[in-house]
């Protein structure tokens, strides 16, 4: 029997795993209005003031969110050997990471997207405005997501690497978080929103390269 | 060249006299340095009076935190391509002094910034912005190395991270200036000469130069004790196995 292609079985892998316990697709979405629900709290319910830093608590709790099952990604496919296997595939290894972190996307930062205009609507921003802001949420959660995938497949190896795997990947976050945040306040038609979009094709064509390296060194 | 000095044995013979006279000639230009610009360049009022002495510390050190970026980077690739172990300890070595020099310039900077700007710290100013981008960088790579189990898992880790952070800073840098900054203008590097009176100038240069050199003395004198450390490794392990 001829067994999948590694390309294939990662990706059904990765969406199969989003209904399993621990990286379960429920956690990141808990996470992301956990973290927003704490913002009235923090820094005052007045309307005015919430409406003018609503877009931007969002991105700072998809930022946040994307990084919280990060860890368990290319863990569990180290442990279980699966990686060992893919590395010796010919399909070659970058493909397999890229196809990883998509579906991990596709399963826990795309609800994510999917989420921001109610949380929006509740931080008084305007709601015109969210869904058009989707676009770059999903565009910029994507940069997250494959700069998380690397640092995620640098700590493979390391036991309790969650907050590691934070520290490596949040600096890289900046440029998609600065031209992110200004994309939603601009709105589709500005300057930013290319920007936004030039930082994930960056991430796009760097990560699942390096993440592939550094798969590698975990199964040596 | 690079294979000349990539012998441990030749490295070892030759900073074993450079590193101590890389220190004292860097700390000697250091003092003279600081000498010229606490007591004898004037103060200048534009800059908040006698605050500006910090200049003589804060753009040396600005300079260095930059130079050791890019020195990780360098011995990354270095030992990611050509695995010269020196090249690694290298990178071991720079990282704690570059994680040093720009929290030394966030420091400087914003004992500077108190009685200029009013505030210790400006979210919207692009350098200060970068260089803390740079210190969290320099953060996650020592974070990484000291995870990981093996030597050589760390020096991989270590070297793919490097390199993914120099890609990244062109553009943590472009994306950070996009941002309204107050700073003034670079004042030295410029194409119609420095716009810095020599007086100030020439301390300046010196400063930077005697940090640098400083700086080269202890990343030796760190790879010696990383050779060193390894050369116990093996007598421990020698001794263990009986032989």
């Amino acid at each position: 029997m001829k067994s999948p292609s590694p390309l294939r079985a990662a990706f059904r892998q990765a969406l199969g795993e989003a209904w399993a316990g621990g990286a379960g697709v429920l956690l990141p979405i808990g996470f992301f209005a956990g973290a927003a629900m704490l913002v009235p709290f923090t820094v005052g319910s007045e309307a005015s003031q919430l409406s003018s830093i609503g877009t931007g608590i969002l991105w700072v709790a998809l930022a946040l969110a994307s990084l919280v099952s990060m860890e368990r990604v290319f863990q569990a496919d180290l442990e279980d050997g699966v990686l060992e296997l893919w590395a010796q595939e010919e399909t070659p290894l970058f493909l397999v990471a890229a196809a990883k972190i998509i579906a991990h996307w596709l399963v826990s930062g795309l609800p994510l997207v999917l989420l921001t205009p109610p949380i929006g609507i509740a931080l008084q921003v305007d709601p015109g405005a969210l869904v058009p802001a989707m676009l770059a949420y999903g565009l910029g959660g994507l940069a997250f997501f494959l700069w998380g995938g690397v640092a995620g497949a640098l700590a493979a190896s390391v036991a309790r690497g969650g907050l590691l795997i934070s520290l490596l990947a949040l600096p890289l976050f900046v440029p998609t978080a600065i031209f992110g945040a200004l994309a939603t306040i601009e709105g589709p038609g500005g300057p930013s929103l290319l920007f936004l979009s030039a930082t994930t094709l960056f991430a796009l064509s760097i990560a699942p390269f390096a993440a592939s390296a550094a798969l590698r060194l975990a199964v040596d | 060249m690079i294979r000349a000095f990539a012998n441990p044995h030749r490295f070892m013979a030759l900073s074993r006299w450079l590193a101590p006279v890389c220190l004292g000639v860097g700390a000697l230009l250091m003092l003279w340095s600081v000498w010229q610009g606490l007591w004898v360049v004037p103060q200048d009022d534009y800059q908040g009076g006698d605050i500006m002495r910090a200049m003589f510390i804060h753009v040396p050190s600005a300079w260095l935190a930059m130079a050791s970026y890019m020195g990780l980077a360098a011995t990354s690739l270095v030992w990611f391509v050509w695995r010269h172990e020196l090249a690694d300890m290298a990178a071991k070595s720079i990282a704690p002094l570059g994680a040093a020099y720009t929290a030394l310039c966030l420091a400087t900077g914003s004992i500077w910034g108190k009685p200029t700007w009013g505030t210790w710290w400006l979210w919207d100013d692009a350098r200060m912005m970068s260089v803390l981008v740079m210190f969290f960088l320099f953060l996650g790579y020592m974070a990484l190395r000291a995870a990981m189990e093996t030597r050589q898992k760390a020096a991989r880790a270590g070297a793919i991270l490097a390199m993914v952070g120099a890609v990244n800073v062109p553009l943590i840098k472009f994306s950070v200036d996009i941002w309204s900054s107050i700073h003034q203008d670079a004042s030295v590097l410029r194409l119609d000469g420095p716009a810095m009176p020599p007086v100030y100038l020439t301390p300046l240069l010196i400063g930077g130069l005697a940090h640098m050199i400083f700086f080269a003395g202890l990343t030796m004198m760190l790879m010696r004790a990383e050779v060193w450390g390894r050369r116990g490794d093996v007598l421990i392990a020698r001794k263990l196995s009986g032989s």
